[in-house]
């Protein structure tokens, strides 16, 4: 049992750090090191250009999409590179937010499904950060029942007309290209009518509005369709099997376990190590260690547990399923986090401007965005079922949908 | 990075599992648990012969000579066999006390009789209620005899010899404490068996008048060896503490595949699903920090006092979890004497308190932490 490197991966660690040292925008770093949960911000500068900048530097240098083949943008790295590569990038890999859902998603679907002419032109400029891309699944009727989606498309000729409404679209605002799900037939049972098809974002007729969250900022969005076109050669998939496309975009949702999930912890201990209560200071109060030992003991596990996935990649093995436990435990967590480190201030508490609150109003943020973390991505009921069901082998919800077409499913809870 | 077992390492794990559902199937353990005998002997017995006993003992003293990492994977599968026997006070608090602070000739005298499982240790170190403290012990050492009470005392009554915490000061310091090696067949100890939650592990009270005590280690550097012990042990009860864990996570997964309710598997309900959902998340983190520990333990890391400490308050909550979760999951049955979900129930909550309680880990874990954050 050791933390060290393989001679191989101890030299591609140097590799990848003197490339990072040489060429990282550091003028950035301190900022990029002191955000935490939330959107990254440069003060006097456009964090959309700064990234994209990044980006291409490094795909010009064959460090973008490591693990993607090279004649699509990558460098056809093995997984443990990706990690070693993650590690080394550090804060500026905060920088790669916006091209994740692209290059963790949209990429491997398009890299399964789109035809080899397709995969060369629109690949590359993905990995680079050039064009940015969204996935357009989730609606307004399917949140965690993601096959509910109720945005049509219809056949005329050899294009595709779509109708219909996508929510909480991560960065299309800023998207060239969307992958999108769409019911094609809703005569079949939920699952049967769905095809996936990929989308230029500036298509006549595509609409992105803002959605204004709960914590007062916007990350996602709207997306309408009114009798948008799309040609049948951008059909991801068979028509009516979109369902089994959209497993393989899921299942290869970023892996995050390179970078390490946030728990808001270490922010809490240094704050307590500094904070004064009434009695002597707040790192001396009974009760206060009892709150950050059980945290303490979260944040450790969640970060052994990545070393045991990575251990495994390493060894050139799958990682178990150990690691699914980290954006359930995570959530939760931050947000108890953030709750408690306002309780410590009592009334005061409650200020989130800049000047007047505590640490810069860092744990009020965290508290009014932790609601969204336990939600996106899988809410934590999901993660739960996933667990139970891939992990300890427990049956699958009994769905009551499964053999009714979509189109006699109730749509209202009470009448 | 390997952050893992060894194949050697796991293929002991397997031994040591084969080897305990073979011979320490439900049944054994309630032989203890229904007071028909003290402890397994057979199996005791059967464990020395495995080399499992001094498999962290090195081979000059009659062990293995394996190391620490190797009895972490055999800690874990006794804890998840509910081993009724006194492995935890012998082999993690009487042998490392001596492996730490012992002469010679100490070694010489008891580790190959820990190993050839012919000497059952224990550390006394509680008196009464409290959480280890220098300023909780009132035993006292005078011209190599003891005086005092102790209690409660791990696997007490059928011990052989027991390393002793005992006052030889009184400047109000940590010096004041010495370790002492009691031969507890040589006379001066009464020795009365206390009843206690986990009926397959004993707990005892020492009564020492003028019992005959050899100094161990350094006089006044006894308070130092006792937190090097508890970490060390802090580790390898955590490992038991997971290897229950898991064992009471799958007995709650099978029943709920199997039991029928509503016309239906209780598996296939939400609240059930979630409730073992979240019992797995309990598991891995506690194991995630177990083996954090094991590492840190195994190559007598800086780290040590830290990870122990996380270690055990991970371990403790997860077996705790687990264990209270798998009786709620078996319902009613889940209550009766006849499933053996109460056993788990009870090793989980007294594991819980034997080395110091969770309140005590967390404020160690929480100084280390700071201790860290200084340097």
């Amino acid at each position: 049992m050791n933390f060290d490197d393989t001679p191989q991966e101890a030299a591609f660690r140097a590799e990848a750090k003197a490339w990072i040292a040489a060429n990282a925008p550091k003028q950035y770093e301190d900022e990029l090191r002191k955000a935490s949960l939330g959107r990254v911000a440069l003060k006097g500068a456009n964090i959309l250009e700064v990234a994209k900048a990044w980006q291409k530097k490094k795909a010009d240098a064959g460090w973008a999409c490591l693990h993607w083949p090279k004649e699509y943008g990558g460098r056809g790295s093995s997984p443990i590179e990706r990690v070693i590569w993650q590690q080394e990038e550090g804060p500026f890999g905060r920088l790669s937010s916006m091209f994740i859902i692209g290059h963790g998603m949209c990429g491997p679907t398009m890299m399964a499904f789109a035809g080899e002419e397709q995969k060369r032109k629109y690949l590359p400029p993905l990995a680079s950060g050039e064009k940015i891309w969204c996935q357009l699944f989730s609606e307004p009727a399917g949140g965690s029942d993601v096959a509910g989606l109720r945005t049509r498309a219809e056949k005329h000729g050899d294009e595709w007309v779509i109708n219909g409404q996508k929510i909480w679209t991560s960065g299309a605002h800023y998207s060239d290209y969307g992958i999108l799900l769409t019911r094609t037939d809703p005569t079949v049972p939920k699952h049967k009518g769905l095809t996936m098809f990929f989308l230029d974002m500036k298509s006549p007729g595509v609409e992105v509005r803002p959605i204004k969250q709960a914590s007062g900022a916007s990350d996602f969005n709207e997306v309408y369709f009114t009798d948008v076109r799309i040609p049948d050669s951008q059909r991801l998939g068979n028509v009516n099997d979109g369902w089994n496309v959209s497993l393989t975009t899921l299942m290869n949702e970023r892996m995050s376990i390179g970078a390490g999930v946030a728990t808001g912890f270490p922010e809490l201990f240094d704050f307590c190590n500094s904070l004064m209560l009434e009695d002597g200071p707040a790192i001396e109060n009974r009760a206060v260690r009892s709150k950050l030992a059980n945290w303490a003991v979260k944040a450790s596990g969640l970060k052994y547990t990545s070393m045991r996935a990575i251990s495994a990649l390493s060894k050139g093995e799958r990682p178990g399923p150990e690691n699914s436990i980290g954006k359930l435990v995570a959530g939760s967590m931050i947000q108890d986090v953030a709750t408690y480190a306002l309780d410590l201030q009592g009334a005061a508490g409650a200020l989130s401007g800049i000047e007047d609150a505590e640490v810069a109003g860092k744990f009020q943020a965290m508290l009014l965005r932790a609601p969204g973390t336990r939600v996106e991505g899988g809410t934590d009921e999901i993660m739960r079922n996933i667990i139970a069901e891939r992990v300890l082998g427990l049956p699958g919800d009994i769905r009551v949908d499964k053999d009714v077409p979509f189109n006699k499913i109730p749509t209202k809870g009470r009448a | 990075m390997n952050f893992d077992f060894s194949d050697e390492q796991k293929q002991m794990r397997d031994e040591a599992r084969k080897f305990l559902s073979e011979q320490c199937p439900p049944k054994a353990v309630r032989e203890v648990l229904d007071g028909k005998a003290p402890y397994d002997k057979a199996l005791w017995k059967g464990l020395a012969e495995m080399g499992f006993l001094g498999v962290a003992i090195p081979e000059q003293f009659g062990g293995a000579g394996a190391g620490h990492l190797e009895l972490c994977v055999i800690a874990e599968e006794m804890g998840r066999a509910l081993a009724p026997v006194p492995f935890s006070s012998t082999v993690y608090l009487a042998a490392e006390a001596i492996l730490i602070a012992g002469s010679d000739a100490q070694k010489q005298k008891w580790l190959p009789k820990i190993a050839a499982g012919e000497a059952i240790g224990t550390l006394a170190l509680f008196e009464g209620k409290g959480n280890p403290s220098p300023k909780a012990i009132k035993v006292t050492a005078n011209g190599g005899v003891l005086n005092g009470v102790k209690k409660p005392v791990s696997d007490g009554a059928i011990a052989d010899f027991a390393v002793v915490a005992a006052r030889t000061g009184s400047s109000g310091r940590e010096s004041d404490i010495s370790l002492f090696i009691v031969d507890l067949k040589a006379g001066g100890v009464e020795v009365k068996s206390l009843t206690n939650i986990d009926l397959t592990r004993g707990q005892a009270e020492f009564s020492f008048k003028d019992a005959k005590a050899e100094p161990l280690g350094a006089v006044g550097e006894g308070w130092s060896v006792i937190t090097q012990v508890l970490d060390r042990a802090a580790v390898l009860t955590a490992f038991e503490q997971v290897g229950g864990a898991d064992r009471a996570l799958e007995m709650g997964r099978d029943y709920a595949l199997d039991r029928i309710a509503f016309g239906r598997p209780i598996g296939s309900f939400q609240a059930v699903k979630h409730m073992l959902a979240d019992m797995y998340v309990s598991a891995t983190l506690a194991r995630s920090n177990c083996y954090y520990g094991a590492w840190a333990l195994s190559t007598n890391a800086g780290e040590l006092p830290e990870a122990a400490a996380a270690a055990r308050i991970s371990a403790t909550q997860a077996f705790q979890h687990c264990a209270k979760n798998n009786i709620q999951v078996h319902g009613g049955m889940g209550f009766t004497w006849e499933f053996d979900c109460h056993m788990y129930y009870r090793r989980a909550n007294a594991a819980a308190l034997g080395l110091g309680s969770l309140s005590y880990w967390e404020d160690a874990l929480i100084d280390r932490m700071r201790k860290k954050n200084a340097a």
